[in-house]
């Protein structure tokens, strides 16, 4: 029985941070209904600065989320500018390969710069003992950090003049454009917050395991998951999806062999995706 | 369709592949042609679903590696012939595609392109893991198994010629469909999905059927290409590359015409070629697809074939 607890204490905490990393997905996706698949080399992107500014200059990885914030949301804004902005008004396919292609050029150049070699940051925080099981300090301070992201996120979407500015624009772009507000800058603001969110995750991830060049594929399809149990551009919402992910990580464990997790959560994504044609998704489109 | 002159010129194309690396043995000229072909038969079935039916397919390399394990592991565990294993390849990975097209073809646009994504993970996932395919060390077949073909180098020039012949049913494939009434409904779906239900085309079924069809020759040309290397692992079977690569040719030749995918594959090919020859860009050849993909999504969308058409309007009637 405390095997059991511990096990959906370990999901919940790892159901947070994938929460995070689905964040900045989700937010793009809400607020102008392009899926952003740079996502997962945005991710890398944050683990990369990890590395790189913990291991050359030995910063604390907790101190390294502050560039990570920023550099995260000026790559997010050059985003725009290159890949997304002209895609207004085209088919919806467009916005996908164009996101693609720049994920195409990210990847190539990390792994032509790094290799597929596995990197690890070493962070020691104490941890907290539930008898004979220890969950690990940095687990639970980057879930801690997860919720107050997304407590911010929320926030922000909700009582500042630009956040509500994004939602109103996530609403109804044209309405928004006639009471004045600039769509186009808010538009860039968002992809450069959705982006900055997903260089934030990659760093608190990159403290936790292990990560190569291609990591940021599988966090961003958990952030597709993630996505469609949470509904859009709601980071409360990434949160509890991100949550109940972990919760069944956790929970399908002790039962199938770890390399066979990956198959069930696809199938789940497709499962839900196919049992909810519509449903989760149109319920909330457009409205934060 | 036989009378008319596109007809002819698919003939054309299929005996040159044919014939020239066949006059004087060029057996390196063969092995180029060999990713011509691969490259060639991707794009144009990839061709059915983005060009015809607008619906992105990120996974459509799920159809290759499958056929490719089938084929493989039918000759290694079983001993079938090379024939009967290609079919069975082809039918089996056709009649899994319908199974997943019913359901994720229930998916509209964004939807779909991520099912897809997670089909290819799904399937790379359940190949590393299960048992009889070798895992994630993949299944090696001896070289015994060319024997029937009067050895090795042999079977290699039969199995050219069979992708060349692929390929050629590739390209008919797409002539026949884009001349036919499921193509102009495939087409119209590819417009206006609404209005195309509205009128009368029967939209999930058309879109399952070329979901399907899609899958035949991809398995096929799997099949022979992992047959003709003798080995096959999870990484290359569904590697990802793969998929995109089919993606940016098809763009690069403009989505919906055959010609001009088949076009953009050849030129691909040989560009790629170059690329990987040279010391400075070998290892820049997944950025330089992205920054193709990036000018000819931003700045070119109806790719080779929509500029030819525009500056030689004529072409129009005879390249489809």
């Amino acid at each position: 029985m405390l095997g059991f607890i511990a096990s959906i204490i370990d999901g919940v905490l790892v159901g947070l941070v994938y929460g995070l990393a689905a964040m900045g997905l989700t937010l793009i996706w809400g607020v102008m209904d392009v899926i952003n698949l740079t996502h997962g080399a945005m991710i890398v992107a944050g683990m990369m600065l990890l590395y790189l500014l913990a291991s050359a200059l030995g910063l604390s990885p907790y101190l390294i989320l502050a560039p990570s914030l920023i550099g995260g949301f000026f790559a997010g804004i050059a985003l725009y500018w290159i890949a997304i902005h002209r895609m207004t008004g085209r088919p919806p396919l467009m916005s996908l390969l164009s996101t693609f292609a720049v994920n195409l050029v990210l990847v190539g150049v990390g792994t032509a710069v790094w290799g597929t070699a596995l990197f690890n940051v070493e962070v020691s925080v104490p941890g907290f003992s539930l008898g004979r099981y220890t969950f690990p300090g940095p687990h639970i301070l980057a879930a801690v950090l997860a919720a107050v992201i997304a407590v911010g996120l929320y926030f922000f979407l909700h009582h500042t003049r630009t956040g509500k500015a994004m939602r109103a624009v996530a609403n109804n772009r044209e309405a928004s454009e006639l009471v004045g507000i600039p769509t186009t800058r808010l538009l860039a603001i968002s992809v450069g917050v959705g982006v900055a969110l997903a260089t934030v995750s990659g760093t608190l991830i990159g403290t936790l395991f292990p990560y190569t060049i291609l990591s940021g594929d599988s966090y961003e399809l958990k952030g597709f998951i993630v996505t469609v149990l949470g509904g859009f551009g709601n980071p409360i919402g990434a949160l509890v999806g991100g949550v109940a992910l972990g919760v069944l990580e956790g929970a399908v464990t002790p039962f199938v062999p770890v390399s066979w997790t990956l198959v069930i959560e696809f199938a789940l994504f497709v499962i839900v995706l196919i049992a909810f044609p519509g449903g989760i998704f149109t319920r909330r489109r457009g409205g934060l | 369709m036989v009378r008319r002159p596109f007809f002819w010129i698919i003939a054309l194309v299929i005996a040159v592949f044919a014939a020239l690396p066949a006059i004087g043995n060029n057996v390196e000229m063969r092995e180029s042609l060999v990713l011509a072909c691969v490259y060639i038969t991707l794009a144009s079935n990839l061709n059915l679903m983005l060009g015809y039916a607008g619906y992105i397919n990120f996974g459509s390399i799920v159809f290759f590696g499958l056929g490719g394990y089938i084929c493989v592991w039918l000759v290694y565990a079983h001993n079938w012939p090379l024939l009967p294993s290609l079919l069975a390849a082809g039918f089996g990975v056709s009649a899994l595609a319908l199974i997943f097209g019913l359901g994720i073809l229930r998916l509209r646009g964004h939807f779909f392109a991520l099912a897809t994504i997670g089909i290819v993970e799904g399937v790379q996932a359940f190949a590393e893991n299960f048992s009889p395919w070798g895992g994630s060390s993949g299944i090696y077949i001896s070289p015994a198994v060319f024997k029937p073909f009067g050895g090795a180098a042999e079977a290699l020039w039969v199995i050219y010629f069979a992708m060349v012949a692929v390929m050629g049913a590739s390209l008919y494939l797409s002539y026949g469909i884009k001349s036919s009434k499921f193509g102009l409904g495939l087409l119209a779906i590819g417009q206006n999905e609404d209005a195309a239900a509205i009128l009368g085309v029967p939209t999930p079924f058309y879109k399952a059927l070329v979901y399907c069809i899609s899958a035949f020759l991809p398995a096929i040309t799997g099949g022979l290409y992992f047959f003709k290397s003798a080995f096959i692992q999870p990484s290359d079977a569904f590697d990802l590359t793969l998929s995109t690569e089919a993606i940016v040719i098809c763009m690069l030749g403009g989505q919906g015409t055959v010609t001009g995918v088949a076009l953009g594959a050849f030129l691909y090919e040989e560009l790629r070629g170059y690329l990987l020859t040279s010391p400075t860009f070998a290892d820049f050849q997944l950025t330089i697809a992205g920054v193709l993909l990036l000018i000819i999504v931003l700045f070119f969308p109806s790719g080779l074939m929509g500029f030819i058409y525009s500056r030689f309007p004529r072409t129009q009637k005879v390249l489809e």
